[in-house]
């Protein structure tokens, strides 16, 4: 199975004709992704690399059935872009974009508020689903040939360092069920606690690698919710340990971070919680094997 | 909530991705919005502060050194003043010098501006700023009825006294809330209201500016009555700065690490540090990790270097400048996971940055991605002072050494 996203779901492509939305629109596609139409205001009534293009996410939305979304809008316009979605009811917006005002950010969460829809990212790789060896749901920047169906389920605020744990998994002979890069922006779509309950409800997923970094205290959070809620084994890593504290402008700095979202608190909570916390990323797969037996 | 709070203290919410400004900078910046603050006139010159003084005509003034830190106070960068002689004899002193507080590092910072503000006739200091905070997903006001400079120590010891109100990100300060705040810093009367105004002022030239940090440390109470943000320190989004060109403005080049200013312009993010590896990899958690495993391995890394998506020719031979121009850098490690970018192309800039460099320190290239097995052969054939590894653990282990 998966989470959020399968073979089957269809996608729409906010920002299509965009130099960035027609590349990874492209790669999606190769891959097998459904994705059934783009949005870039103006430039309805197109048919680009065979996707019909609409003006607006709502049109798209009623003439293909899509129900999730993936944006490459410009950072500028990007709040709008995922306010649309959010209006237009579809049950996922998957925000790529990078660079997007923490204001801004403030701002969809509030609209966000007493709506179903979701909202990964923004500043995130994306999220893939494998279904063959080839061929999947990929809705994202990710490269798509290290990843391979099966029953590991990865959670990640981090972009590259995600592919490097796919690529453990994939060559220590286990597969993905679903991989979710969160983002590393403050202010965020879906975070660690959704993503593991998601992991944790579904039947297909054996195992979860959970990839942090310092700074905020989302992990932590979520060690209180593994314990709590997730019984399926964890592995997990946090980077950043070397990472020298922020340059502090004022005293308000050190007050509010309160020595707080360090890599060792991060660790700590995480072996609390039971995690299996690997020092370095390089061992993240095989840790995973050894763990599932 | 006090602890939750985010700052901009992590590379997640990267120190560059604040820009900082001077304190008479924000000053200007405040004023237009309506917080009040007291007379003042920013110099370089001895003798522009001389003159200064006496514009400012009061008996009392004060010479405060212009840098991107707080704590100057206790490493003397703040002095009262009661002539106009006296004001340039501070300036003499301080205008060079090499200021070190707790918030500099151990290399403290350079002043080359100064600020001569008008004396100020102190009855009490307040601690007030607002701060964009990820787990409220808000701005947010922090404010004591205890200013000045012990407002970290009283953070650790007595929690309760510091107040947190989150703002709403699209309303802003509510009339409710600042009466709150006053209250909570012991204001009355007429206090109260000049309070309620200076927090609400501050609020809206926070949210009109798309600032992260505002900090007035201390606001003060005047034994006249009035309410004044005596300091002054405003940070500012830097993904918002497309849309704030008067922020820009006050953009001071001499703060930031001339390194970084030149990544910056190739869209590079770099973060120097003081160790002797030189880093260069794709993506920040990736960077981060690379960082630690080399000091797991016993190395020191020289920096945080993101090369993005874009790892071509181009970029990585401005990489490869910026890493070299850190004389403090022994050797070189390259750690690229290549999704779009094939390892092979990736191998092509490497090579040819190293040989344009002139390179002859020792690399370690760790590629992961598509073609690699081509872009090893490439490395391995290049003729170069340069070993491939395979995974992230090797490559550290390998560039350690070599540099040993």
């Amino acid at each position: 199975m998966s989470v959020l996203v399968n073979g089957d779901t269809k996608i729409i492509c906010q920002g299509y004709t965009g130099a960035a939305g027609l590349f990874h629109s492209k790669n999606s596609l190769d891959y097998g992704t459904k994705l059934v139409a783009g949005v870039t205001p103006g430039k309805g009534g197109q048919v680009i690399d065979g996707v019909p293009v609409y003006d607006t996410v709502r049109e798209a939305k009623d003439a293909t059935g899509a129900t999730v979304s993936m944006i490459y809008v410009p950072a500028a316009f990007t709040a709008d872009a995922i306010c649309e979605a959010v209006d237009a009811e579809l049950d996922l917006a998957v925000t790529i974009t990078e660079g997007i005002p923490v204001a801004d950010m403030a701002f969809v969460k509030d609209f966000m508020k007493g709506s179903d829809t979701l909202l990964l990212g923004p500043n995130c790789p994306g999220i893939i689903t494998p279904v063959t060896e080839t061929a999947g749901c990929k809705i994202g920047i990710m490269p798509a040939y290290i990843h391979k169906p099966g029953r590991v389920g990865i959670v990640s605020r981090s972009g590259t360092l995600t592919y490097e744990a796919v690529w453990q998994v994939t060559s220590n002979d286990m597969g993905q069920s679903t991989c979710i890069g969160i983002g590393g922006d403050p202010i965020k779509g879906l975070d660690f606690i959704e993503c593991l309950k998601l992991f944790q409800d579904d039947a297909d997923t054996d195992g979860i690698i959970m990839i942090g970094e310092i700074g905020g205290t989302a992990e932590e959070e979520a060690c209180e919710f593994i314990t709590e809620y997730v019984k399926k084994p964890v592995v997990g890593f946090i980077a950043g340990a070397t990472a020298p504290p922020g340059k502090r402008m004022g005293h308000a700095g050190a007050i509010i971070s309160g020595g707080k979202g360090t890599a060792a608190d991060k660790k700590a909570a995480m072996a609390k919680a039971g995690v299996h916390v690997c020092d370095t990323p390089s061992v993240l797969g095989e840790t995973m094997k050894k763990v599932l037996g | 909530m006090g602890n939750r709070l985010c700052g901009g203290a992590s590379l997640t919410c990267l120190p560059s991705e604040v820009m900082n400004i001077h304190e008479y900078q924000a000053k200007q910046l405040l004023a237009k919005f309506g917080v009040p603050v007291s007379k003042g006139i920013p110099c370089t010159t001895a003798d522009e502060v001389h003159k200064a003084f006496d514009t400012l005509g009061e008996p009392l003034a004060v010479v405060k050194a212009q840098i991107h830190a707080g704590g100057r106070g206790k490493a003397g960068g703040v002095k009262l003043v009661r002539s106009a002689d006296e004001a340039k004899a501070v300036a003499e002193e301080l205008i060079g010098k090499t200021l070190v507080t707790h918030q500099t590092g151990p290399e403290g910072r350079e002043v080359k501006q100064l600020y001569v503000e008008a004396g100020s006739d102190i009855d009490r200091e307040l601690y007030l700023a607002v701060v964009m905070d990820r787990a409220a997903q808000a701005p947010v006001v922090i404010a004591a009825a205890e200013g000045g400079v012990d407002i970290e120590e009283l953070a650790e010891s007595r929690p309760e006294a510091i107040a947190h109100h989150r703002v709403h990100p699209v309303k802003g300060l509510m009339g409710f809330q600042a009466r709150a705040i006053c209250k909570h810093l012991g204001l009355t009367g007429a206090e109260a209201k000049a309070g309620g105004k200076l927090v609400a002022s501050l609020v809206k030239a926070f949210m009109a500016t798309d600032c992260s940090l505002a900090e007035i440390n201390p606001m003060i109470v005047t034994k006249g009555g009035e309410v004044i943000a005596l300091d002054a320190k405003m940070g500012f989004d830097s993904n918002a700065l497309f849309r704030h060109p008067e922020v820009m403005e006050y953009r001071d080049l001499n703060e930031e690490d001339p390194k970084e200013v030149e990544a910056k312009k190739h869209d590079l993010s770099y973060i120097a540090l003081d160790g002797n590896i030189g880093c260069m990899v794709n993506g920040a958690g990736l960077a981060m990790s690379t960082m630690d495993v080399i000091q797991l391995k016993g190395g020191s890394p020289a920096n945080f270097l993101d090369v993005g998506g874009g790892a071509n020719k181009e970029q990585v031979t401005n990489a490869f400048k910026i890493l070299l121009s850190d004389k403090n850098v022994k050797g070189l490690l390259v750690n690229i996971f290549g999704g779009i970018m094939k390892c092979d192309t990736i191998a092509e800039g490497v090579i040819a940055a190293a040989k344009e460099t002139g390179l002859s320190l020792p690399l370690v290239v760790r590629l992961e991605g598509t073609n690699v097995e081509l872009g090893r052969k490439l490395l391995d054939e290049a003729g170069l002072n340069l070993q491939t590894a395979s995974s992230l653990d090797e490559a550290a282990e390998k560039i350690v050494k070599a540099i040993a």
